[in-house]
């Protein structure tokens, strides 16, 4: 009733489609440059992992990991505090121009990356704060912030007013209150917008490179770079890619039943 | 839940307010300021007014002519990728397993491609699409297809077209699949003792009860593919020749490439205009939609 | 139409060879009349669901059968049963209208356009929905959508039972009285089995010609409620039904006379015989015990507080360490804080681990 006739075909057939591009970047991970070019195999004959060892070692390739990750975790932080308060207010209170704000930041998390890419890149360097990751970071809230308000706004409202009413009455003061006893009770809202959050700005490539040269290049700069560069290592970009999304995995992995409780709570 | 009146509120919101205002409303004052000006060079600016702006819009000229061709690419790759994201998505999200360890598997696997960085994905598909080492393009090119991404339009089309499908479809289906997960168990129940067909179930069940996240869903993949910079870069670079250059390329050619900051700000404006536009569409469809909802609750 | 047999039906939600203890619902044997109008009522985790779902067919028993009309149709999906269910919340196809939805039933059995026009007027008629006919379902009051969905079950005309699962829950409470009134109303003009799941004992006295009251996985006692009231057969009947409830206290009982807590008294029946290793009670209504001045002859107790309900004020006392409630008669001035208790013998029952003993004459 709930499914529909063959089904497990069309699931098993769109999940292949989904793995097979990453098996052969896993695969070519593990080949020599050598092996790569010369022959088409399905799995390495000569398996190597030099590739990562290469990564591993090279302090220009795990240092853009680091980087990436510095300014993830700085964004998804702040977007997650500033969103939080806001998205109670959005939820409880009628306030002036409230519609228009809340207009105002949907907007700006569909701004287009490439209209800013020249106006940041002005900026952060007039204020000192180029090539660091709290340029990445400050430049990702425009997008993350509004979308964990987004969130975040939805799961509040599902707490009944009732609950906030019986804790002013008991005594709590409103800081006490948020941290205490509204927090945990979204905390499945949450998490969904942390792993939003996180996603958006781990992907993010434009901005991320834009904005950093040398010290706060992210490995997506490094990926990049190398492309760019003459003579292509295969195996190389391949383990580096691999390894990128080991993180977004990670993070999935373990948010997975926050993700299955916040769907569940029906809130799209 | 009605919500009481408190101008006091906006202490709450205020943070959001400051870092996104800082993020947003000085840079696009720069590029206003940008738009409306020329330069000799040396940082000498006099004052242009809206002659970006006709340039931009006159299809004859240089810029204009590039900005058209790049909004035209950029519509008909929206539609195509809509017109197969979305009915592909529902299936996806109508096959999901109900329950078990397949569940999380399943979650898993589909949100592999959305936590790839940008640019990876860009490289997968690169790889992938490669003659000579990649699995896409050996086995294409080997039953007789001569698929060449880099040299055949058509092909770099495909290839960027099939990218973003494999890249978002999981959007589409984990937001349906959520939508069918709030529908109570007590409607398919009733749908059976009422003698439903399957058909009858997903559109008078499930496709109602989905409608909310259907609509973010379009309204999100359409500003994102609208928007999308790094993938097909990376794939194609744009090409072969400017065929795959959609409109963010233009604009980060002109603005970091070409550096002409007055065209760049001018096209940025634009783009940010249409942007917008969809944008309030979209927040006055989902407004009313929720006034909607609350005007059901009660008349008789 | 049908009469509904339950063959030594039974289910358990983690499979047929769990321990028969935890099973949802003991196996259980019964019939339920066609024509009948009946109601489930228990506390919440008794089963009723449970077997309103057997029923229905949403639920394949893990034993035993299913029988309407003498036809086993366990094996068969729910919707070949002919059943109509009405759910806790109003389930109503969104994007219809409320004669859309009426006719939506028929629409998928095939049924010929007019013969389906006819028959959703005629219901509708029948539940007050007319005027609404064209209207977006969606917008209707909960008890309107509520009546759509009963609607919806009465507009096949082979319809077997219909069943209804706490079906007043979301509904106001000014309007659960005018809902209640017209199932009754329907049950008397449609002759229908209506089976009636509930845990407002109140629900069920008014509604249900016969009351089947379940208590963990049980049928405890099926019957009219005036059956339910003066004989119950299970001490958990006559503790969950009467408000107050019936005072249930430990005794020894040998032939004609019950000791409680030292005093003797009188019963109408002789019994002898009683299982030795049994849990003995005595079983009596507050409405059948008075409360008196404190005399030799009468049982004592201890009064701790007087409850006043308008017409009828009663007493909670305390006899040693039971708790026990008994009837303040009219005019009554209580003395002081000791009272003695007149029982009526004709409404003592003696319970043998919970279950009515029959004494002889």
């Amino acid at each position: 009733m709930h499914s529909i006739p063959g089904r497990r075909v069309i699931l098993s057939l769109f999940l292949i489609f989904l793995l097979l591009p990453i098996y052969w970047l896993v695969n070519m991970s593990f080949k020599t440059n050598g092996e790569i070019v010369s022959t088409m195999t399905l799995w390495p004959h000569q398996p190597t992992i030099a590739n990562y060892m290469r990564i591993f070692t090279d302090e220009s390739w795990y240092s853009g990991y680091i980087n990436s990750l510095k300014y993830v975790v700085i964004n998804t932080v702040i977007s997650i505090s500033v969103a939080l308060p806001a998205a109670y207010a959005f939820s409880r209170y009628r306030f002036l121009g409230d519609k228009h704000l809340f207009f105002w930041l949907l907007s700006n998390r569909m701004a287009p990356a490439a209209v800013y890419a020249l106006p940041f890149f002005n900026l952060y360097s007039a204020i000192n704060l180029f090539d660091t990751p709290w340029a990445v970071a400050l430049a990702h809230c425009i997008f993350n912030v509004p979308l964990a308000v987004w969130i975040l706004e939805g799961f509040v409202s599902g707490v009944p007013r009732e609950i906030d009413e019986t804790a002013f009455l008991d005594g709590y003061s409103f800081p006490r209150f948020f941290i205490r006893i509204l927090v945990p009770l979204i905390a499945s809202g949450i998490g969904v917008a942390a792993f939003f959050c996180f996603m958006f700005s781990w992907v993010e490539l434009l901005l991320a490179r834009t904005l950093t040269s040398v010290d706060a290049k992210p490995i997506s700069a490094v990926m990049t770079r190398t492309v760019s560069a003459a003579g292509m290592d295969w195996g190389l970009l391949a383990a580096a890619g691999v390894l990128t999304i080991i993180p977004g995995a990670l993070v999935i992995w373990f948010v997975r039943n926050y993700i299955a409780r916040g769907f569940a709570l029906g809130r799209v | 839940m009605d919500k009481t009146v408190n101008q006091k509120a906006w202490f709450l919101v205020l943070p959001v307010f400051l870092v996104v205002a800082f993020s947003a409303i000085l840079p696009l004052m720069t590029v206003v300021n940008y738009s409306m000006q020329d330069t000799f060079g040396n940082n000498q600016f006099f004052w242009n007014g809206v002659g970006w702006f006709k340039e931009l819009l006159d299809p004859s000229t240089d810029l204009g002519e590039r900005f058209f061709a790049s909004l035209w690419r950029n519509l008909f790759f929206s539609t195509v990728i809509l017109a197969i994201e979305v009915p592909l998505g529902i299936v996806v999200a109508l096959s999901m397993p109900r329950q078990g360890w397949t569940v999380a598997a399943c979650l898993v696997t589909m949100a592999l491609p959305l936590l790839i960085p940008w640019n990876v994905v860009g490289t997968i598909w690169q790889i992938f699409g490669r003659p000579d080492i990649g699995l896409l393009g050996y086995v294409l090119n080997s039953i007789g297809l001569n698929y060449n991404y880099v040299s055949n339009e058509f092909d770099a089309w495909a290839t960027v077209i099939v990218m973003d499908v494999w890249h978002w479809t999981s959007l589409v289906a984990l937001l349906c699949y959520a939508g069918l997960k709030s529908i109570p168990d007590a409607y398919y129940q009733a749908a059976q003792i009422d003698g439903a067909s399957r058909w009858a179930v997903f559109t008078a069940i499930q496709l109602p009860k989905m409608n909310r996240v259907l609509l973010i869903a379009v309204l999100l993949r359409f500003m994102d593919s609208f928007m999308i910079y790094t993938e097909p870069f990376v794939v194609t670079g744009g090409g072969p020749g400017n065929s795959t250059t959609f409109i963010s390329i233009e604009l980060v050619k002109i603005a970091l490439g070409q550096f002409d900051l007055g065209k760049a700000a001018a096209l940025s404006l634009v783009y940010n205009l249409i942007i917008i536009i969809v944008c309030w569409v979209f927040y006055t469809v989902m407004t009313n939609a929720g006034a909607d909802r609350q005007a059901n609750k009660g008349v008789a | 139409m049908a009469r509904i047999d339950l063959v030594d039906l039974a289910h358990s939600y983690s499979g047929n060879t769990a321990d028969p203890e935890s099973f949802a619902l003991k196996p259980v044997t019964m019939t339920w009349r066609q024509g009948g109008a009946y109601a489930l009522l228990g506390p919440s985790g008794c089963g009723k669901t449970t077997l309103l779902n057997l029923i229905s067919g949403i639920v394949t028993p893990s034993r035993g059968k299913i029988l309407f009309d003498g036809v086993d149709i366990t094996p068969l999906t729910t919707q070949k049963r002919n059943i109509a269910q009405v759910f806790q919340f109003p389930v109503i196809y969104d994007t219809m209208t409320v004669g859309q939805n009426l006719a939506f039933p028929l629409k998928n059995r095939g049924v010929p356009k007019a013969e389906n026009d006819a028959r959703v007027a005629e219901i509708a008629r029948l539940l007050d929905l007319t005027p609404y006919l064209g209207r977006k379902a969606t917008r209707l009051t909960a008890d309107a959508k509520q009546k759509i969905s009963l609607g919806r079950g009465l507009v096949r005309s082979d319809v077997a039972a219909i069943l209804f699962d706490e079906p007043l829950t979301v509904i106001d409470p000014e309007l659960k009285w005018q809902l209640r009134s017209k199932l009754k109303a329907l049950h008397r003009a449609l002759d229908l089995t209506m089976i009636y799941v509930t845990h407002d004992q109140t629900e069920a006295l008014t509604f249900a010609d016969t009351v089947v009251v379940m208590h963990d996985g049980r049928v405890v006692q099926s019957g009219t409620p005036a059956e339910l009231f003066d004989r119950p057969e299970h001490t958990f009947v006559g503790y969950f039904i009467g408000s107050p409830g019936m005072n249930i206290v430990p005794a020894e009982v040998r032939g004609r006379e019950a000791r409680i807590d030292g005093h003797t008294i009188a019963l109408n029946r002789s019994y002898d015989g009683l299982p030795s290793a049994a849990k003995i009670e005595i079983g009596v209504r507050p409405e059948f015990v008075d409360v008196a001045p404190p005399a030799p002859g009468l049982l004592s107790a201890s009064i701790e507080r007087i409850d006043d309900l308008g017409r009828v004020r009663f007493a909670r006392v305390r006899i040693g360490d039971a708790k026990f409630s008994a009837r303040v008669p009219p005019g009554f001035s209580i003395p002081g804080e000791a009272a003695g208790l007149i029982f009526d013998p004709s409404h003592v029952h003696v319970y043998a681990d919970s279950r009515l003993v029959e004494g002889s004459a």
